[in-house]
């Protein structure tokens, strides 16, 4: 991350070590025969941020949803502040000062920052709410934690990180104590990222204790004091965060050691794959979002496009795909002309992608796995003949696909997509695309969301496809996976690249000025 | 992967349900109308199965409804709502008809010309419509509406007409004999029913087709993707404008087929229309009761079918007939209110197994 840095909030400690704040003793929590919790211990002291890491699925949630009142353990008991309590419903656990920042924000679109803060809790002046006096107090909390909100803004028109900080307020203006942040930077750009971390570091100072639910290694390191790791329902361990680096983290978590670097071997890269010249293009708004950008990716090569969400790289990619029209410029695939053509004109040239969006682009989520695998292949010979579809020869093909990718559970050809987890979903995409083995893929951040095991096999079959010469065009917010990935990097600021980097010459530094608009020369 | 079968996941249970509280809702209303619902009841039975002749009156009943419904189950699996069924069955009926009046065929052949008309002109009568969608934007509710009374109004014009209308009545005149799909002689003294006809087996061997062009074919692949992910499709490189324009085109097609099967095997012409006949807009309670499934609309047919008829026996015991309406309006306000009681139940018989499945996958 960008922010390295400035928010080591894990040795400027607030932690008071007398002072227990939360206590979850023994926790079990059972579903039918299903433990999703197996006697989970945390103790959380005042001033602490104390991370819970672990796989999808490893029941770092429900352990939270019992904590706030959502689940009622099976058996072990929880203490708030030194008293032992049961937390019946999230009520409960509001008024024993919990709060809870979930993953999507639960936000009234068309309401102010102010109206969705009050919201279910406003402050009276006879019959009318006082929205006056409302604002006043947001406004003491907004400046005493640095949570920046413009307080008559409506929901719909602030960003994501400003959405962000309107529910930590929510939780804040509650008068919680103890606040807990399920995947809190799963969808902030690295500068907003840095924020939150500044934000956090505020609410220990006032004694407040964070829990930060993750699976992003580095965050813990820069934030946390405390780990604990929870792996299929099980504890595992409380680490203090100092003293262990995030490969042991990592290995803890999924209980095998995970490989960082990627292994790429060195390979010259072939003769111009997509060639993108002086691309011009309106967003929906008619507002010019691609501004004579430029852009080539070579054969045997990843090019990796760094830029801060905006700046123009969806519409590039849904150009590149066909999902939009650009208004000037050219496109060529191995010297064919794919400007604007169709999705499938397209596909059929040689572009393969994974899309940003899975469950919107990437699947038709009430398909069967195995009906999905062949979407855009469903009229070759291979799974039809006079447009009647081979059943067979689908089912035996998903069989080879969820063995090949690993997608879990077994068997589940005939399940339909929305009932697997995100990591799976992503793996079907991915057998999918990298089976169709077109001569460029674009992949749009393709680990969002992932846990480490599954950003692991993703970036495994993006190296995969370069090292069999194919080109790839990865998209990524994050910063760390277009370093660790690309043999190029180019910057993207405003619909125009503005910078060239090598990836072994990369230096996050350098390419977070370049984001920000900054001149190479200048850096 | 097997999974234990849930009752409470299927739609049959839930669709059976509303039936029995349609016909609960309607015996309070027969009560309070001062009528004893088991009497009224007993003569819908009576006029449904009391006789072999009435069973058979059933199934010709049924016909078109099962094409109607067809055509909209059809069309909810692409996502459109085909509302203008009604229309194109009037027009179905309207070409099938002209054919049968003023061209000479040989029997077998002139009623299949004349369905093959009807099917062009339902076909067209869709198509045009999902044209405007696709190249306009026109919201297809909308266009399809309209349509239904462009429809209303061409028929009334055409059977008043001085070179097709019957001197007598405020109809068309009969179509030729050979343009007729009734049965032999020998079927309607066996059944006892004149109007004893091949729209039924016709109606059973589209809803089998259009069964096996959804589940079997790439067809059915991309209509189902269309109607389920537009944006996923579209991504696939499925061409959605040309999905909907097949799909609406080919319910246009089943609804125009309704009307020659009703015109070319029970009345032998069109009557001035007083009011929409409705045949089209009762596809739509068909297809929801079918709940989309073609296999389901023959079923569901046939009970609209003979509800119909035997309805109209209500009236021998003072009942009257419209009480089936309200049966079949309630029938389909549960089997709405049933996708959310289904939500309910699965989740609740299903809430401990579904996360120790899902948690043990992750």
């Amino acid at each position: 991350m960008l922010c390295r840095k400035e928010t080591t909030v894990g040795n400027a400690s607030n932690v008071d070590m007398n002072e227990v704040a939360i206590q979850m003793k023994n926790i079990v929590k059972k579903f039918g025969n299903f433990v999703a919790n197996d006697h989970i211990n945390l103790t959380i002291h005042k001033g602490e941020v104390h991370a819970i890491l672990g796989e999808n699925g490893a029941g770092k949630s429900t352990l939270m949803n019992v904590l706030y009142g959502i689940y009622q353990p099976t058996s072990g008991s929880i203490e708030i502040d030194g008293k032992e309590v049961v937390i019946e419903g999230p009520e409960k656990a509001i008024e024993l000062g919990i709060g809870m920042v979930h993953q999507h924000f639960m936000l009234v679109q068309p309401f102010t920052v102010t109206e969705n803060i009050i919201l279910g809790d406003e402050p009276r002046k006879g019959l009318v709410v006082d929205k006056e006096s409302a604002k006043k107090k947001i406004m003491e909390l907004s400046e005493k934690y640095g949570l920046m909100v413009d307080p008559d803004a409506k929901i719909e028109d602030i960003s994501v990180g400003m959405q962000q900080r309107v529910e930590i307020l929510k939780v804040l203006y509650r008068g919680a104590k103890h606040l807990i942040l399920d995947e809190p930077t799963s969808s902030l750009t690295p500068q907003e990222i840095s924020e939150l971390m500044e934000i956090i570091k505020n609410l220990t100072n006032d004694g407040k204790s964070v829990i930060l639910i993750t699976h992003k290694l580095k965050e813990i390191t820069e934030a946390a004091d405390f780990c604990t790791i929870i792996r299929q329902g099980k504890y595992i361990d409380t680490v203090k965060v100092d003293e262990v680096d995030e490969n042991a983290l990592a290995s803890m978590m999924v209980g095998r050691n995970v490989e960082f670097k990627v292994e790429k071997k060195d390979i010259k890269p072939g003769k111009v794959a997509l060639d993108v010249k002086n691309l011009h293009a309106k967003d929906y708004r008619g507002v010019e979002i691609l501004n004579g950008l430029n852009l080539q990716v070579r054969e045997g090569e990843i090019v990796g496009l760094a830029g801060v969400d905006g700046n123009g790289q969806s519409e590039l990619v849904e150009i590149l795909t066909g999902l939009m029209k650009a208004e000037s410029g050219e496109i060529t695939i191995e010297g064919v002309d794919i400007f604007n053509k169709s999705p499938k004109e397209i596909f059929d040239t040689g572009v393969s992608s994974i899309p940003e969006d899975r469950q919107k682009h990437g699947l038709v989520m009430d398909y069967t796995v195995s009906e999905n695998l062949i979407l855009q292949n469903f009229g070759t010979e291979k799974f039809s003949k006079h447009g009647i579809l081979k059943k067979s020869a689908m089912k035996k093909f998903a069989d080879e696909m969820i063995e090949k990718f690993d997608i879990r559970p077994r068997g589940c050809e005939t399940r339909l997509a929305k009932q697997l987890s995100g990591g799976n979903q992503q793996k079907v995409i991915i057998a999918r695309e990298v089976t169709n083995d077109k001569e460029l893929l674009i992949a749009m951040n393709p680990t969002r969301g992932l846990d480490v095991g599954a950003i692991e096999f993703v970036h495994k079959y993006l190296v995969e496809q370069r090292n069999k010469g194919r080109a790839v065009l990865l998209v990524s917010f994050e910063l760390d996976e277009i370093m660790s990935l690309s043999d190029q990097i180019q910057v993207i600021f405003e619909g125009q690249i503005t910078g060239s980097v090598k990836g072994s010459e990369a230096d996050e530094n350098e390419l977070g000025f370049l984001m920000a608009g900054g001149k190479k020369d200048e850096a | 992967m097997k999974r234990k079968f849930n009752i409470w996941e299927g739609n049959f249970i839930y669709t059976l349900l509303a039936i029995v509280i349609g016909f609960v809702v309607g015996a309070i209303l027969l009560s309070v109308a001062g009528i004893d619902p088991s009497v009224a009841y007993g003569s819908l039975y009576e006029g449904i199965f009391g006789d072999k002749k009435y069973i058979v009156y059933s199934m010709v009943y049924a016909a078109p409804y099962i094409l109607t419904g067809l055509s909209v189950a059809f069309s909810f699996k692409t996502g459109v709502f085909n509302i203008g069924a009604e229309g194109q069955f009037v027009v179905g009926s309207l070409a099938a008809v002209l054919v049968g009046l003023f061209v000479d065929l040989p029997p077998v052949i002139h009623p299949i010309v004349c369905m093959l008309a009807a099917a062009v002109a339902g076909a067209i009568w869709g198509g045009v419509v999902g044209l405007m969608k696709i190249k306009r934007g026109i919201n297809e509710v909308l266009s399809y509406i309209m349509f239904n009374w462009i429809a209303y109004y061409l028929s009334n014009y055409i059977v008043i007409s001085k070179s097709v209308k019957d001197e007598s009545v405020e109809a068309t005149r009969l179509v030729k004999d050979s343009a007729r799909t009734l049965m032999s002689d020998k079927m309607v003294i066996a059944t006892g029913c004149p109007t004893v006809n091949w729209g039924f087996v016709i109606a059973t061997v589209c809803a089998i087709a259009l069964w096996f062009i959804i589940t079997k074919t790439t067809l059915g692949y991309q209509l189902r993707a269309v109607g389920l992910s537009k944006t996923a499709s579209e991504y696939g490189g499925i061409s959605s404008s040309k999905i909907f324009m097949s799909s609406m085109a080919i319910s246009g097609m089943l609804a125009g087929l309704g009307g020659a099967v009703h015109t070319l095997g029970m009345t032998g012409r069109i009557s001035q229309f007083a009011g929409q006949e409705s045949f089209g807009f009762d596809g739509i309670t068909v297809a929801l009761i079918a709940g989309s499934n073609p296999i389901g609309c023959i079923f569901s047919g046939l009970f609209y079918g003979a509800m119909k008829y035997g309805g109209n026996k209500l009236t021998l015991v003072n009942a009257p007939k419209e009480v089936v309406n309200i049966i079949m309006g309630t029938i389909i306000f549960f089997i709405a209110i049933a996708l959310l009681f289904k939500r309910i139940m699965v989740s609740v018989s299903e809430k401990k197994n579904s996360d120790v499945k899902s948690a043990k996958e992750d």
